[in-house]
């Protein structure tokens, strides 16, 4: 059985399934409005939990949150489910297929065959739709590839039921409840206004403080961990800014198409002017990550250059900092 | 960025026919998306990440040679896990997946944990005892 779904390709999977889902049941989202209705832009810096030996940087939101979001502020019903049994996890998705609904599915990436190798870590936040099943094999629409592709039954079994941080638990969801009319003026607002509120957190681990604990942090790490491991944690920083799904310098990109998205809805003339200074805060972070690959190109080279980059790092923070205070003023 | 100074610079997403969806402005201002083959500053970074990894393997596989420590260990960082994935994976306490790998307790596991191990790793028993030689 196949379902009549149309597969987008997408900068980010999350928004991507939503978009997906969203138009699937006849409303048009694009994949920045999801983002920035959800709130999804962010940056926090948790040194104290390592991924892959290295610190955990993240430049959005928590998995699952920006759905969870944007449906409360859209008036979309979402249902989740998890799942202890994988037997039981099948079947349910079975059901879903045959009642001719495309669900969405939180999976890990370690498992996902048709990655390459170097893209395949433990990783358990990514999403995916299945959209129809053919004898053994699933039909997948995964909002990252550019065409749909397919998984067979154990194929999939194990990717809904990785381990470890994030472990998807077969989590499958979609919505099973839409408003007459999709409203997006006074959603568009309060995720405006949640944004500037993460990024101006009185919280050293979110928004621009988490930014300037890390410029900070940079300065110390060669004298601290040496070369070899202050260059593998500054090459942290880079993948997640500008790992697949990003959209590019951080998602600032998807998030500076979403304030020119809305200020087309809200006829709102100045969101145009704070998404082109959001695009070049991207730039911004851009240069950022540049500036970053020319120190730890030599991976136990000497530690010059962090000082720079520290400094580099820091005027982003001030940048941003002064973007979302004006924001809140301007929403 | 501008739409025409996307990136398309080489890496491994090519020959798995992935390519990278990023945000850029048109010639008018507008936003639009545009495929990206990949980065330089990025693909470096993957580069130099799954050199740590390499390096990670090459360790532990010294380890167990110089029986310092189990095949355990080693099958860990070749699926790029660390202790406390490999412990959910197998669905012990951290501590215990721990003292599994050292080599005298590895030589006294019942054949069912190692059957345990040997599932996650996807591998038999027989080549979880032994490195396999690469």
């Amino acid at each position: 059985m196949q379902i009549d779904f149309t597969h987008k390709q997408s900068a980010h999977c999350e928004n991507g399934v939503v978009s997906n889902l969203m138009r699937h049941n006849g409303f048009e989202v694009s994949e920045p409005m999801v983002f920035g209705i959800g709130s999804g832009l962010l940056f926090s810096y948790l040194p104290f939990l390592k991924v892959n030996y290295a610190p955990v940087f993240t430049y959005r939101a928590m998995p699952g949150l920006i759905f969870n979001r944007f449906a409360k502020r859209v008036g979309v019903k979402v249902k989740r489910e998890k799942f202890t049994d994988p037997r039981k996890a099948r079947a349910r998705l079975d059901e879903n297929l045959a009642n001719n609904n495309p669900v969405g599915l939180q999976v890990g990436v370690y498992n996902l065959i048709y990655f390459p190798d170097e893209y395949r870590f433990h990783f358990n936040a990514h999403n995916m739709v299945v959209y129809g099943k053919q004898e053994d094999n699933y039909l997948i629409s995964d909002p990252v590839m550019e065409g749909v592709t397919t998984l067979t039954s154990k194929q999939l079994e194990k990717v809904r039921f990785a381990k470890g941080a994030f472990a998807p638990k077969g989590h499958m969801y979609y919505p099973i409840a839409f408003p007459e009319e999709l409203r997006l003026e006074e959603a568009i607002v309060k995720g405006i206004k949640h944004t500037c509120r993460d990024m101006l957190a009185p919280a050293p681990i979110v928004g621009v403080r988490a930014m300037r604990w890390v410029a900070k942090s940079i300065k110390k790490w060669p004298v601290k961990h040496g070369p070899k491991k202050a260059n593998h944690y500054l090459g942290q920083i880079v993948r997640m800014q500008e790992e697949i799904g990003t959209g590019g310098g951080g998602f600032r990109y998807i998030y500076a198409a979403f304030l020119q998205e809305a200020g087309e809805v809200l006829d709102k003339q100045d969101l145009k002017d704070f998404s082109r200074e959001m695009t070049e805060i991207g730039d911004a972070w851009r240069d950022f990550a540049l500036e970053a690959s020319r120190i730890y190109k030599n991976r136990s080279g000497q530690a010059e250059g962090y000082d720079s980059i520290s400094d580099q790092l820091l005027a982003i923070a001030k940048r941003e900092a002064s973007f979302f205070k004006a924001l809140r003023k301007a929403i | 960025m501008k739409k025409k100074e996307v990136p398309q610079d080489k890496s491994t997403l090519e020959k798995a026919n992935i390519k990278d969806m990023v945000y850029a402005v048109d010639e008018n201002g507008e936003y639009v998306t545009e495929l990206s083959t990949g980065w330089e500053p990025k693909t470096i970074a993957l580069d130099n990440a799954i050199k740590v990894i390499e390096e990670r393997v090459e360790e532990a596989r010294q380890r167990v040679l110089n029986n310092e420590s189990s095949p355990i260990e080693y099958y860990m960082e070749l699926h790029k896990m660390d202790l406390p994935i490999l412990a959910s994976y197998v669905g012990f306490w951290k501590w215990r997946v721990k003292r599994h790998f050292k080599p005298a307790v590895f030589k006294k596991l019942s054949p069912k944990t190692l059957q345990k191990y040997a599932d996650v790793f996807e591998i038999s028993i027989d080549e979880l005892r032994q490195l396999k030689n690469q």
